[in-house]
């Protein structure tokens, strides 16, 4: 008889899951995971790194595009092989699905593969899978555990989230698209149309740009990245219409006519106007919901509030011995963010000394169309709704050498300071490579710097780095370049 | 309308107090200025009377309850014609909420300078603060930014953040909870104020526990005494550098005079003497008389100033059933031995009994110890901050001594000075106990 009993089951294998696990085999405790379709979740197969490698194809498309403002002469045409950019973005979820694989096994974790529902606190049973699995599916590790009853002192949900859908515009997989269809087209659409800017919305709508697809987005809101600094998501509006992006704003779609090969979305803009376009798909990026449903929650009385699990700072929902982490136990839904809720849940329930909640503030969001935006803490418009007395700087990247020799000078860099305190509330990026950058300002967060060691910080010459240094300065009235 | 008794204050620091007993009982008719109840602090045993008058409806706290906040409603007194149900109806038997009193929250120094941040601040960045010992206080930027705004002392504060470093949210609590306010330079409470640095503790009870066998003894919990001696005194030998000078005093002039001083006591009509002197009691003067004489060592430290008194207040500890405790006499320079000797009586008797008021045991600018009635030869003390030194005291015996070049025989005492470096040094310790067996020696000097 296998040993089925556990200090610690989670459920999902997703980037909160997987890490999760880890930690808690790195602190002694008996942990088993469940997955029923790949190791990694959709992070890993469906989601942030696969579309960054299609990205990075749409990236050598452009660079080769502008080769010649670079002096190179690239004979005959560069163009993109839909089937092989594609194979290449499987790739490399494969390649690191299993790698998730090999570090269960490396940490002695238990992977039980199947549908897992919790039946009474401290009891989870694992069944077949009935969710229709997406293909192409990656192979089922070797030597996993089936179907069975499992018990475990402690579980963690971490079932993730999956798309949202608006009635009337339901993704049918062929015309209209969620980022599953839109992450493996079998061949380039001529046009799109992508409801909602945000994250995900962007970054395709990006992608397909760069392929040569016209696109059109359609954002409710004002602004497209509608949870960015209005004036980053202004400048990277401008940005990307200058790559013959057509954005609206303050639109929606109230209707989809599905022709044979075609779609009409019917846009109402604010002012009551309503406009036809016709394009090939329309993809559906209107958010994501929380996975809380088959799995056993609402007859144990979990609580769930708009479609995610009730926690408390240590991940606990209201029934003792049950915890949830990630997009589950609600926004932001990112991966950075569950790993972390994750980390701490698991360190909270093993007793390390010195667990922390987690600083929402803190949280950094990036997005990877081209040029990127990078952010972390509050907008200007947020801190001045808190009352806050701030500073702000800014610093353009036309005037740093780095940028201009990259041929990357269209970005800025905006920081936000608290007048009083010194205390850095807030960086916004939109340019090249800010995503990497962003970091920087997150690390001067978290170690609670004020602008004087900012400005005390040596920043290596020459890179786009110096940026926020400038910006800070700026914010001091002290920029040096500019 | 039901009265609410609420837990008194027992003096402008105390927070929380233990309520060790009950003398009235639900239904007890009670006047005002009956006792009604026992309170226990850090070190007193006190007494809380009733108010007004009335009869006892509810006893909300029971009694061996510790850690009472004050303020918080441990009893209601019904008047006349009240019942029980009166209590619920006006709401009485919740707990009252604690209103802290606004003389009671300690002044923040108006020296508390906005930081104008920008060019000067990024050129002057404010310097990492330093412990009690020199050592240094792990606290981020922004925290030590904040306490300045906010005007805190990061001494006074516990960190939360890694290693125990100070944090933007172990600010946002001080101030929040009013902890940590930074203490005014230069007063004499400020030692008392500025609350010990982060200290290293010894190994937890579980760790102390599993070296004995589990039924090899049995576990006592600490009183508020226990508690605050062991607190008080880590304290003290974790930030004080404690500095020992020692001296022989020969007593035999000083025992001749208080035989001659006490036969002179006036007798009242049952024949009881106006006072009866002890060699403590003379010990007590001497000391005293001897910080007047070396004025520069009846001082206490703070880190900002040197806080010079005006006057010897001399504690002297008084050992009682489950630990001890300090009554003052204060101004002991001015008072004739025969005061010092009944305050000291008067003070030994209520100490037994737990009676001590706050203010006769807080604060003093030195302490004497005294064990020579216990045999004790010599020992050294543990200064008790905000006193700068402490005078241990061992048995005056017959000892072989040299006199003029010949063995002779004496009645000497051995003393022993602990003393705080950081604002008495060695030398001027020194000074003080020669000044101290002047008087001993001399004792007719203390008369005058």
């Amino acid at each position: 008889m296998a040993d089925t009993n556990y200090d610690v089951i989670i459920i999902g294998s997703g980037p909160g899951g997987y890490v999760t696990a880890i930690r808690s085999a790195q602190l002694g405790l008996k942990t088993a995971i469940v997955e029923r379709e790949h190791l990694g979740g959709i992070c890993l197969n469906w989601g942030c790194i696969p579309t960054k490698a299609l990205l990075r194809s749409a990236e050598i498309l452009d660079h080769a595009n502008h080769a010649k403002s670079f002096g190179l002469t690239l004979e005959g045409t560069m163009k993109a092989d839909v089937k092989d950019v594609v194979a290449r973005s499987r790739g490399v979820s494969a390649r690191l699905n299993g790698g998730v694989g090999f570090l269960m096994k490396k940490n002695k974790i238990d992977v039980i593969w199947g549908e897992a529902k919790l039946t009474k606190p401290g009891e989870v049973s694992v069944g077949k899978t009935s969710k229709p699995i997406v293909e192409p599916q990656n192979p089922i590790p070797k030597g996993v555990k089936g179907e069975g009853t499992y018990t475990a002192k402690h579980i963690i949900v971490a079932t993730g989230a999956r798309p949202r859908a608006l009635p009337g515009i339901e993704p049918d997989g062929k015309l209209i698209w969620t980022y599953f269809e839109a992450m493996k087209p079998a061949k380039m659409p001529k046009s799109l149309v992508v409801m909602g800017s945000g994250a995900i919305g962007i970054e395709f709508a990006s992608f397909y740009r760069s392929m040569g697809v016209e696109v059109t987005v359609v954002e409710l809101m004002a602004n497209v990245m509608p949870v960015e600094d209005e004036e980053i998501s202004k400048f990277a509006r401008k940005a990307l219409e200058k790559r013959g992006l057509k954005i609206i704003t303050e639109a929606k779609v109230t209707k989809v006519e599905k022709a044979a090969n075609s779609i009409t979305a019917h846009v109402e803009t604010k002012d009551g106007k309503v406009s036809q376009i016709t394009a090939d798909h329309l993809i559906s990026a209107v958010g994501v919901q929380g996975n809380i449903e088959n799995i056993g929650l609402e007859a144990l009385g979990v609580k769930t509030d708009r479609g995610c699990v009730v926690i408390d700072e240590y991940g606990r929902t209201n029934v003792p011995g049950i915890y949830a982490i990630g997009d589950v136990a609600g926004p932001p839904m990112l991966a950075h963010k569950a790993e972390h809720e994750g980390v701490i849940c698991i360190e909270k329930i093993a007793g390390v000394p010195g667990v922390h909640a987690m600083d929402h503030r803190k949280i950094p969001g990036c997005t990877y169309c081209n040029p990127q935006v990078a952010s972390v803490g509050l907008t200007e418009a947020k801190a001045k709704e808190q009352g806050r007395d701030i500073r702000v700087g800014r610093y353009m990247f036309n005037a740093n050498g780095k940028a201009i020799a990259l041929g990357e000078d269209n970005g800025m860099i905006k920081v936000i300071f608290d007048k009083k305190s010194g205390e850095l509330l807030g960086a916004h990026m939109c340019g090249a490579e800010v995503t990497e950058l962003i970091q920087g300002f997150v690390v001067a967060m978290n170690l609670e710097t004020t602008e004087e060691e900012l400005m005390h910080t040596i920043f290596p010459h020459p890179t786009l780095s110096e940026m926020m240094k400038e910006a800070v300065l700026d914010a001091y009235g002290r920029v040096l370049n500019a | 309308m039901p009265i609410n008794i609420t837990m008194p204050a027992l003096s402008p620091t105390m927070e929380e107090g233990n309520l060790a007993k009950w003398l009235v009982k639900e239904g007890d008719k009670v006047s005002a200025g009956d006792v009604i109840a026992e309170i226990e602090t850090d070190k007193a045993t006190m007494e809380v009377e009733a108010v007004d008058e009335g009869t006892v409806g509810k006893i909300v706290v029971q009694a061996g309850t510790e850690g009472v906040k004050v303020n918080e409603l441990i009893a209601v007194l019904l008047e006349d014609g009240e019942d029980a149900g009166a209590i619920e109806a006006s709401g009485g038997g919740s707990s009252a909420p604690a209103k802290p009193e606004a003389d009671k929250v300690p002044a923040v120094p108006a020296s508390s300078p906005a930081i104008e941040v920008g060019a000067k601040a990024a050129t002057d960045p404010l310097p990492a603060p330093k412990a009690a010992d020199g050592g240094r206080i792990f606290s981020s930027p922004l925290a030590r930014r904040l306490a300045q705004l906010n005007g805190l002392d990061l001494k006074a504060l516990k960190g939360t953040g890694p290693h125990g470093r100070i944090v933007k949210r172990d600010i946002e609590a001080a101030v929040a909870s009013g902890a940590g306010k930074a203490a005014p330079a230069a007063a004499a409470e400020a030692p008392k104020a500025a609350a010990a640095p982060a200290l290293a503790t010894g190994p937890s009870a579980d760790q102390v526990l599993k070296l004995f066998d589990k039924d090899s003894y049995e576990l006592v919990p600490h009183d508020g005494m226990r508690k605050t001696i062991a607190k008080r005194l880590t304290e003290s030998k974790q930030t004080i550098p404690h500095f020992y000078v020692s001296v022989d005093c020969e007593l035999d002039a000083l025992l001749a005079l208080r035989t001659q001083l006490n036969d002179a006591a006036a007798k009242d009509r049952d024949g009881k003497p106006a006072y009866k002197l002890s060699v403590n009691d003379m010990t007590i003067k001497a000391l005293a008389l001897a910080l007047r004489d070396v004025p520069d060592a009846n001082v206490s430290w703070t880190d900002e100033a040197m806080v010079k008194h005006k006057h010897a207040d001399v504690g002297v500890a008084v050992s009682i059933p489950g630990g001890l405790i300090t009554p003052i006499i204060r101004r002991a320079e001015e008072k004739p031995l025969s005061i010092i000797s009944n305050e000291m009586k008067d003070y030994g008797k209520r100490a037994k009994e737990r009676k001590l008021k706050p203010e006769e045991y807080q604060g003093g600018t030195t302490a004497v110890s005294n064990m020579g009635m216990m045999g004790v030869k010599n020992f050294s003390a543990v200064v008790n901050p905000p006193h700068a030194t402490i005078l241990a005291v061992g048995a005056g015996e017959k000892r072989p001594v040299v006199k003029d070049g010949e063995l002779a025989v004496a009645t000497v005492m051995s003393v022993t000075l602990s003393t705080d470096h950081r604002c008495v040094d060695g030398a001027l310790g020194a000074e003080l106990l020669a000044a101290f067996k002047g008087y001993i020696e001399n004792p007719m000097s203390m008369l005058v």
